[in-house]
């Protein structure tokens, strides 16, 4: 959390609303530890990483409907999932990610 | 997440506190969280008295081990799966003396990614040119620069200055604090002038026990990058709980 603080605060000044993203379940070789973080502004900017990489665009699409919605919401990212294989989670690893939307200032 | 908890939680961070977040990522109230302390202090609900009572045990180990944990908890004839993310501070390194083994280990340690703080009164010594690689550089004595430097659940000490005039009330403060991590450079026997020493201070043999001496692991190396490789690898069992 303590990485993407300073980028929260920048959004949220700047009037955007903020998603945060957590990596809650990992199997086999995910390429980043329990706990890791991104977050999402209302304009679809990003910070931070879930996965080095693979899934993070499809990780923001969904916190842009989080937003949208309210409603936190717990995404899987896997190799039996079509979606995965299309933006390439190519560890072949698995992991669930966590998009819940932060209170405003 | 509600404003309580975020500023709480923001709270925690910039005072370098160590704290667990606690959050139903499935079943019943998804999204309810709880901020946990040590010692199961509370912030937040995740629904009842008793489930916030049981998420705060789990707690306990994540905050031995630093690594956050899925739970599957069964409540009130229902599946929760529950998330605990630790929040802990910042790791840092605390060096004391600005002496040759220091120059190698604050390298080692930058590149485990450890903040490194630098203290020796010895101005001869703690020179910025010897010390460019450190994040702070501190010429006072250690009781006067550690008043201002929080020493927490992630912070490695380790005392190299040879001078028990420097050493000994470092040690003082490192002894009182919950650092994860505390060596003593010294050969077997200058330690036990230390802990007879530190006992006349008014430390308790329990307390004295946590200092590991000779610091380091035993890779045999006598040169000072060899010496300070081996405090560094001794970090790195810290930070993942093996005591070697």
């Amino acid at each position: 959390m303590r990485d993407v603080l300073d980028q929260i605060d920048r959004w949220q000044s700047e009037g955007k609303s903020v998603a945060v993203a957590t990596v809650v379940k990992v199997w086999g070789s995910a390429p980043r530890p329990l706990g890791s973080k991104m977050v999402v502004s209302s304009d679809g900017e990003m910070a931070g990483s879930v996965s080095g990489g693979c899934v993070e665009g499809a990780v923001a699409e969904e916190a842009r409907s989080v937003l949208a919605s309210g409603e936190p919401r717990l995404v899987h990212f896997g190799v039996s999932d079509d979606r995965a294989w299309s933006v390439g989670l190519s560890c072949g690893g698995e992991i669930e990610v966590f998009i819940e939307a932060l209170p405003t200032g | 997440m509600n404003s309580e908890i975020l500023n709480e939680l923001r709270a925690c961070i910039e005072r370098e506190q160590l704290v667990v977040l606690a959050t139903i990522v499935a079943g019943a109230g998804v999204g309810n969280q709880l901020l946990i302390w040590p010692a199961e202090q509370t912030l937040g609900d995740l629904g009842t008295p008793r489930l916030n009572q049981r998420a705060a045990l789990f707690a306990e180990k994540a905050f031995q081990s630093f690594e956050a944990k899925r739970r599957t908890i069964d409540h009130q004839g229902e599946q929760l799966e529950i998330f605990f993310d630790v929040h802990p501070p910042p790791e840092k390194l605390v060096v004391i003396g600005a002496v040759h083994v220091a120059i190698h280990l604050i390298e080692f340690a930058r590149a485990l990614g450890l903040r490194t703080i630098v203290i020796d009164p010895r101005t001869a010594f703690a020179t910025p040119e010897r010390f460019a690689a450190a994040d702070q550089l501190i010429a006072e004595w250690p009781a006067a620069a550690l008043a201002r430097i929080p020493i927490h659940e992630s912070t490695y000490f380790v005392t190299l200055s040879h001078d028990f005039k420097i050493d000994l009330p470092a040690l003082e403060v490192a002894l009182a604090s919950p650092a994860r991590y505390i060596g003593a450079l010294g050969s077997t026997r200058t330690h036990e002038r230390r802990v007879a020493e530190l006992l006349e201070l008014g430390l308790s043999a329990e307390q004295i026990d946590r200092i590991r001496a000779p610091v380091g692991l035993d890779l045999g190396g006598r040169r000072a990058e060899e010496i300070a490789l081996a405090i560094a690898a001794q970090i790195v069992a810290a930070r993942h709980g093996r005591e070697l």
